[in-house]
């Protein structure tokens, strides 16, 4: 009965919102959804969060590998909560906005998790250089192809790349490693991306049609 | 009033100012009428805009009207006119009212504020109020609203025909008619690295992307969790789901039990499996690298939807020697995850990998249908470039013609 | 189509960036001979090698000239030839993890528009983005232009929740999105909005960041309407997606370190008086570029190492 009636939701509101593209009236509906989504997924934060908490504190109790960080975890979160819904440190008292400037929350913000975030953006770079020292060779013509272009890209982004072709005349200039690159840009990878994404948008309407129809279930829990 | 009012001294002073001051103010007006008064000859009055049109905006909710007039003959980038004033009543009410205005040397406006089968009238106006050289009245118009955008029409087909055409081969396939699906080598090897990990001792881990259950590409994740997890039952090999969003944990939580349960052990099932760890993106990846580095999972499935993390999370399972098959609908990553991963599901395949894997013949319709969609584009891109490409080289008559045809065709305007 | 600049300015700190490449170099020299022994090099060696070729430019600071590409020089010569007090919108659509690769892009337009004596308006449709757009007013405007006014050079109307939502209403009214600038000044109190009504007013629209909300939802619900120009400055790995903009819909893009790169250098080439001012495109090219050669150099030298080995087992 549970499975039935989440079927029958999903084929109503599915059919429902197809339906509102192509009907002035109902074009709000989308918003109106989306909506009433964010405010779904505003209460089962207290469930993340709950669990988040059960999972540490167990740890912690019943010291777990690893339960040291666990410590780590749990005064992160309770820390930045109580600041932040109590406002402490906030200039405008209780009634101002927890990002207010010069508040503890916008200064734990900025002068913590920023740094953190860009720390672990930063590790892009590395990883970049052991995927392109890994990956890049060339084991046949497709993986052949994908060498030079990269080579190109690299280059292209370089000064060296206006170096190396300088003396490539203007009517050739496409030759000309920078305009290479964003040829290779613009018109190869593009094409590429562009039939990407059509099969893309095939296989979301063929999913999508299962799943409103209700042939694909598996997202429910299998039948037993 | 109150009579007290009248007696009070302060109010008897007041109307003596109030009879002296317009004895004089009338005295001096008599003598000399101009004073205050700007002389009507020193004021340049532009010539009034011409030709107002007024249509309904169409497919829209009844709330809008589009207005369209001819510039003021000064309006000519000298200053003379400083803007356009629109001006609105309604038919067999009141007087004109100012409704908005615009710059100069703009001919359109887009008033939102009627009501839907009520009539108005419009006039522009120059360099002031309503009443200042407008222009004639315009057409009467009715907002009305429009059941069925028929501006979507192509939209429409197009989808019909596509939808259609999965539903046709979905009832096909019940039929026992039997589909020839190509080979993906990503969801070929879903049981061998499955059973690679139990052999080895070592757990899975599944990361169905960053986004909400609001995004596709995580309820085809979820939907893949859905089968690994059964195997995963089948062969008591411990799993591990770090989540990003809340619900997400939710579903994940009652899809993995499912599983357990169909697959005959809910003994072995366990909420733990599915954790959330964090909204915040890099947040999330820390916690998941660190679960990587530490637990060393032997197989790493990363399928749904992925933004800048999914190379360190790929290439931090490449580290510790797991078998890696990755999948997302976001182009841009999907080179990353290639060069980094050992399988990968290019786009659509991350659509079709729940079908594929589940192998029943409706879902397996599915995938038929949707190739009916790819072989459309591809005749209408081949069509396209070769007219599009004879058209402008050759300028030939009936290139052209086709060429703009595809183009209208293909065209979505709402 | 280019005009090649000289290649490199080099700064005084030659001598740590000749120690640095000196060290890669010899690196290098050992990485080949254990490729030419078809033996691979551990992912730790390659990251070491990454942090001294991003690290020694950092230290000892290089830069190279840059010649703007047609995308980046025509947003500029666009904002070049806007005549003097044009209304020049530049939201700041972006967040802390994507603020290094843009940030340099919304300082170097916010010089250049005041440089020009444009009238600015600053906004955002990211909560994020209204600290960054304070942290570019504070180096920028503040620092090097002391003289501009708030309200008559530049007016900042601050973060507005609602994604394309708030493109759908300014795009006909601003004043009904935003009644009042960041500071509660109404916006009919303020100068620059005398002649602005409405994006269709403005002369030149700025997006800078790479997301979403972003740079296409403002062609989409602003500039194709309108028809008001608009320009973007985007992180390098969202640049491919943008091109098939380029040139209709999108007047100029600047894409990741290199974009604000040339973006700078034309500035400086047109202003010489910014010679002087912090350019951090420029100065991050520096280790970019190191990098992006080592990351060559790596792929070289992965491609011997797999050829000799395939070459001894077919032995």
């Amino acid at each position: 009965m549970k499975r039935q009636v989440a079927l029958l939701i999903t084929l109503f509101i599915g059919t429902l919102l197809v339906v509102s593209v192509f009907i002035p009236p109902m074009e709000s509906l989308k918003e109106t959804f989306t909506l009433f989504f964010d405010i779904i997924a505003v209460f089962a934060f207290f469930l993340g969060g709950g669990n988040l908490l059960r999972v540490h504190l167990t740890k912690l109790s019943k010291r777990k590998q690893d339960w040291v960080y666990s410590i780590v975890t749990l005064v992160g979160f309770t820390v930045v909560l109580v600041i932040g819904l109590f406002k402490l440190g906030n200039p405008g008292g209780i009634a101002a906005s927890p990002t207010a400037e010069g508040s503890l929350f916008q200064t734990l913000f900025d002068n913590v998790l920023v740094p953190l975030s860009s720390t672990m953006y930063a590790l892009l770079a590395f990883f970049v250089a052991s995927a392109s020292y890994r990956a890049f060779r060339a084991k046949n013509r497709e993986a052949t192809i994908l060498l030079i272009a990269a080579f190109i890209i690299l280059l292209g982004r370089t000064p060296f790349g206006m170096m190396l072709t300088s003396w490539v005349p203007n009517s050739l200039s496409i030759l000309q490693i920078p305009n290479l690159a964003i040829w290779i840009m613009n018109s190869a990878n593009l094409a590429g991306q562009r039939a990407i994404m059509i099969g893309i948008g095939l296989g979301v309407v063929s999913m999508s049609i299962r799943i409103i129809l209700g042939i694909e279930r598996t997202y429910l829990g299998e039948e037993k | 009033m109150d009579d007290q009012l009248y007696r009070q001294p302060v109010f008897r002073v007041f109307q003596i100012f109030l009879i002296i001051f317009t004895v004089l103010a009338g005295s001096i007006f008599a003598q000399d009428p101009a004073i205050g008064l700007t002389d009507s000859a020193d004021v340049f009055v532009p010539a009034p805009p011409g030709a107002v049109k007024a249509t309904d905006v169409v497919y829209d909710q009844g709330g809008a009207v589009d207005l369209e007039w001819e510039l003021s003959p000064d309006d000519d980038g000298s200053l003379k006119v400083s803007g356009y004033y629109i001006c609105r009543r309604e038919v067999g009410g009141e007087d004109y009212r100012l409704v908005d205005s615009v710059m100069a040397g703009v001919r359109t406006f887009v008033d939102e504020t009627v009501e839907q089968d009520h009539t108005y009238q419009y006039m522009v106006a120059v360099n002031g109020d309503c009443s200042t050289a407008p222009s004639e009245e315009s057409n009467s118009i009715t907002p009305d609203m429009e059941w069925l955008n028929f501006g979507l029409s192509n939209l429409f087909i197009i989808g019909l025909v596509i939808c259609g055409s999965v539903i046709y081969f979905i009832a096909h396939a019940k039929r026992g008619k039997k589909f020839f699906i190509r080979k993906i080598a990503g969801l070929e090897a879903v049981d061998e690295a499955i059973g690679r990990a139990t052999e080895m001792g070592r757990p899975i881990l599944f990361v169905p992307g960053i986004l909400d259950m609001d995004d596709v590409q995580t309820i085809a994740a979820l939907t893949i969790l859905g089968r690994v997890s059964r195997v995963v039952a089948d062969y008591d090999t411990k799993i591990n789901v770090p989540v990003s969003r809340s619900l997400v944990m939710t579903a994940a939580r009652e899809t993995i039990k499912s599983s357990y349960m169909a697959a005959g052990r809910p003994d072995a099932y366990s909420d733990d499996m599915a954790a959330y760890i964090t909204d915040e993106q890099f947040g999330y990846v820390a916690a998941v690298d660190g679960m990587m580095v530490r637990e060393k999972p032997a197989t790493c499935f990363l399928l749904g939807a992925f933004f800048a993390e999914s190379l360190i999370l790929a290439e931090t399972g490449n580290s510790i020697g797991a078998i890696q098959i990755a999948g997302t609908a976001r182009p841009a990553q999907l080179p990353f995850f290639v060069a980094a991963c050992d399988f990968t599901l290019i786009g659509e395949e991350l659509f079709a990998a729940s079908a594929y894997l589940s192998g029943e013949p409706k879902q397996m319709g599915s995938l038929k249908g949707q190739d009916v969609g790819k072989a459309i584009a591809m005749v209408f891109i081949v069509l396209g470039v070769i007219t599009t490409t004879l058209a402008q080289a050759w300028d030939i008559g009936v290139f052209t013609w086709i060429s703009d045809l595809l183009h209208d065709l293909f065209q979505v305007t709402s | 189509m280019f005009t090649p600049a000289p290649l490199l300015a080099l700064s005084s700190s030659t001598i740590g960036v000749s120690i640095s490449l000196g060290l890669v170099g010899l690196g290098m020299v050992w990485m080949l001979i254990r490729s030419l022994r078809a033996r691979d090099v551990d992912r730790r060696i390659v990251f070491l090698f990454i942090f001294i070729s991003v690290s020694a430019p950092i230290l000892f600071p290089i830069t190279f000239s840059e010649t703007p590409t047609p995308v980046v020089k025509k947003l500029f010569d666009k904002v070049e030839s806007l005549p003097a007090d044009s209304k020049v919108l530049i939201s700041f659509d972006f967040d802390p993890a994507m603020a290094p690769e843009v940030q340099p892009m919304a300082d170097a337009f916010t010089r250049h528009c005041m440089a020009k004596n444009h009238k600015v308006i600053f906004m955002s449709l990211w909560a994020t983005g209204q600290s960054l757009l304070n942290q570019t007013m504070r180096a920028v405007l503040v620092t090097e232009f002391p003289e501009k006014r708030d309200g008559i050079d530049y007016v900042e109307l601050g973060y507005k929740a609602g994604n394309e939502g708030v493109l759908n209403v300014i795009v006909s009214n601003f004043r009904k999105m935003f009644p009042t600038d960041v500071n509660s000044i109404p916006l009919d109190s303020i100068e620059i909005f005398d002649k602005i009504k409405s994006c269709r007013d403005l002369d030149l629209i700025i997006s800078i960041g790479g997301g979403k909300p972003g740079i296409k939802e403002w062609v989409l619900f602003v500039g194709d309407p309108t028809k008001t120009p608009i320009g973007a400055g985007v992180a390098a790995v969202v640049a491919p997606q943008l091109y098939p903009y380029y040139p209709k819909q999108l007047l100029g893009l600047l894409g990741g370190v290199k974009g604000a790169a040339e973006y700078e250098s034309e500035l400086v080439r047109h202003y010489p008086q910014f010679e002087e001012v912090d350019k951090p495109g420029l100065r991050m090219m520096g280790p970019q570029t190191f990098a992006h050669v080592v990351i060559l150099a790596f792929i070289v030298l992965g491609n011997i190492s797999f050829f000799v080995s395939r070459r001894r087992a077919s032995r």
